[in-house]
C-alpha cells in the first residue's frame, strides 16, 4: 500500500529527525535508565526550559519517550528497549556502509583509472 | 567490489563487513591515507566530508566536518590515530566533539579497525566497528545517512505543526 509506505517513511523520517540533535540522543538515553522530570532533564544542558521542552515533544512525537504526570512534575521515560535499538541501529549501519563502500569503489576506481562495473 | 560478508553482533555492539575489490592493497590503503581521497566517499550524497587534520600516526588526530546543503550548522567529527600499520592496518577512535571542537563526555566512542590483505588476486578490506553506547551509534548513523536533514532549531516547530495538522 502506498499510504503504508509514505506513512512509514514519514514515521522514518520523524525518528531520523528525532535522533538528528545531540541533545535529544542524550535524552533518550538519560530516560532509559531510570524516569527524569522535565525540569531535571533542564539542568543537564545550557538551553531554556521551553527548549528541553520542544525537544521532548519532537522525541513523544517519534515514539522514543514517553511522557506523563506525577504530581506538580512531567516526568519522561526512554520507550526504547536497549537491545531492539541496538539491533536496528545495525541494520541501519550496515545500509550505511554497504552504500559508503559503493562511494569507495568509485573513487577507488577513478584513482586507479578502471571503469565502473 | 564484492560484500563477503556482514556480521552483527547486538550484545557487544559490533559490527564486522568484508569487502573485495580487483586492485592492490596500497590503492585501497590510500582512500583511507590521502584525505583528498578519503573526503570523496566518507560523507553522504549532499552533506560532504571536508577532513582538516589528517595526521596518521599513532597518538596522532584526524578532523574532519560535515555541512549540509540548506543548514548552516555544522557536524563536527574527530578520530584519535590508535594504531597505524601501513598499507594493511589502522585504527582509530571515533570521539565526538561539540560544536566548539572539545570533545564532548567521552562515553560514546566509537572504535573502527581496518584491515586490508590480500585475497588471491584481489584485496579483502575487513572493517570492524565498535560502538561503547546506543549514543554513539545513534550518532554514526545520523551523520552517515541523513541527507541535508540537519538539527536547527526552526526546524522542530515544523515538525511538530506537521504532526499536529
Amino acid at each position: 500500500m502506498v499510504v503504508d509506505t509514505l506513512e512509514r517513511e514519514k514515521r522514518t523520517d520523524r525518528l531520523f529527525f528525532a535522533l538528528s540533535d545531540a541533545t535529544r540522543r542524550d535524552i533518550v538515553t538519560q530516560t532509559l535508565d531510570r524516569e527524569r522530570s522535565v525540569s531535571e532533564l533542564g539542568r543537564l544542558y545550557p538551553i531554556s526550559l521551553t527548549a528541553v521542552q520542544k525537544h521532548v515533544e519532537v522525541l513523544v512525537v517519534a515514539g522514543l519517550v514517553s511522557k506523563h504526570r506525577s504530581g506538580r512534575e512531567q516526568l519522561v521515560r526512554g520507550e526504547v528497549d536497549q537491545l531492539q535499538r541496538a539491533h536496528e541501529l545495525l541494520d541501519e549501519l550496515e545500509t550505511l556502509w554497504r552504500a559508503r563502500l559503493e562511494r569507495f569503489e568509485h573513487v577507488l576506481n577513478e584513482t586507479t583509472g578502471k571503469e565502473d562495473q | 567490489m564484492t560484500i563477503w560478508n556482514v556480521d552483527k553482533n547486538t550484545e557487544a555492539k559490533t559490527m564486522v563487513i568484508t569487502a573485495e575489490f580487483q586492485t592492490s592493497i596500497i590503492n585501497v590503503w590510500r582512500l583511507w591515507a590521502d584525505p583528498r581521497l578519503l573526503e570523496r566517499w566518507w560523507g553522504p550524497p549532499g552533506f560532504p566530508a571536508t577532513f582538516e587534520h589528517h595526521d596518521l600516526t599513532p597518538g596522532g588526530t584526524i578532523t574532519y566536518y560535515m555541512t549540509g546543503p540548506d543548514c548552516s550548522d555544522r557536524f563536527d567529527g574527530t578520530w584519535n590515530v590508535v594504531e597505524v600499520d601501513a598499507p594493511t592496518r589502522l585504527v582509530v577512535e571515533d570521539a565526538i566533539v561539540d560544536d566548539d571542537g572539545t570533545p564532548s563526555d567521552g562515553n560514546s566512542m566509537t572504535r573502527m579497525e581496518i584491515d586490508i590483505e590480500a585475497a588471491g588476486d584481489t584485496t579483502r578490506m575487513i572493517l570492524t566497528t565498535h560502538f561503547d553506547s546506543l549514543v554513539g551509534m545513534e550518532q554514526a548513523i545520523a551523520t552517515g545517512v541523513v541527507d541535508g536533514m540537519k538539527a536547527c532549531m526552526s526546524q522542530i516547530d515544523a515538525v511538530l505543526d506537521e504532526v499536529a495538522a
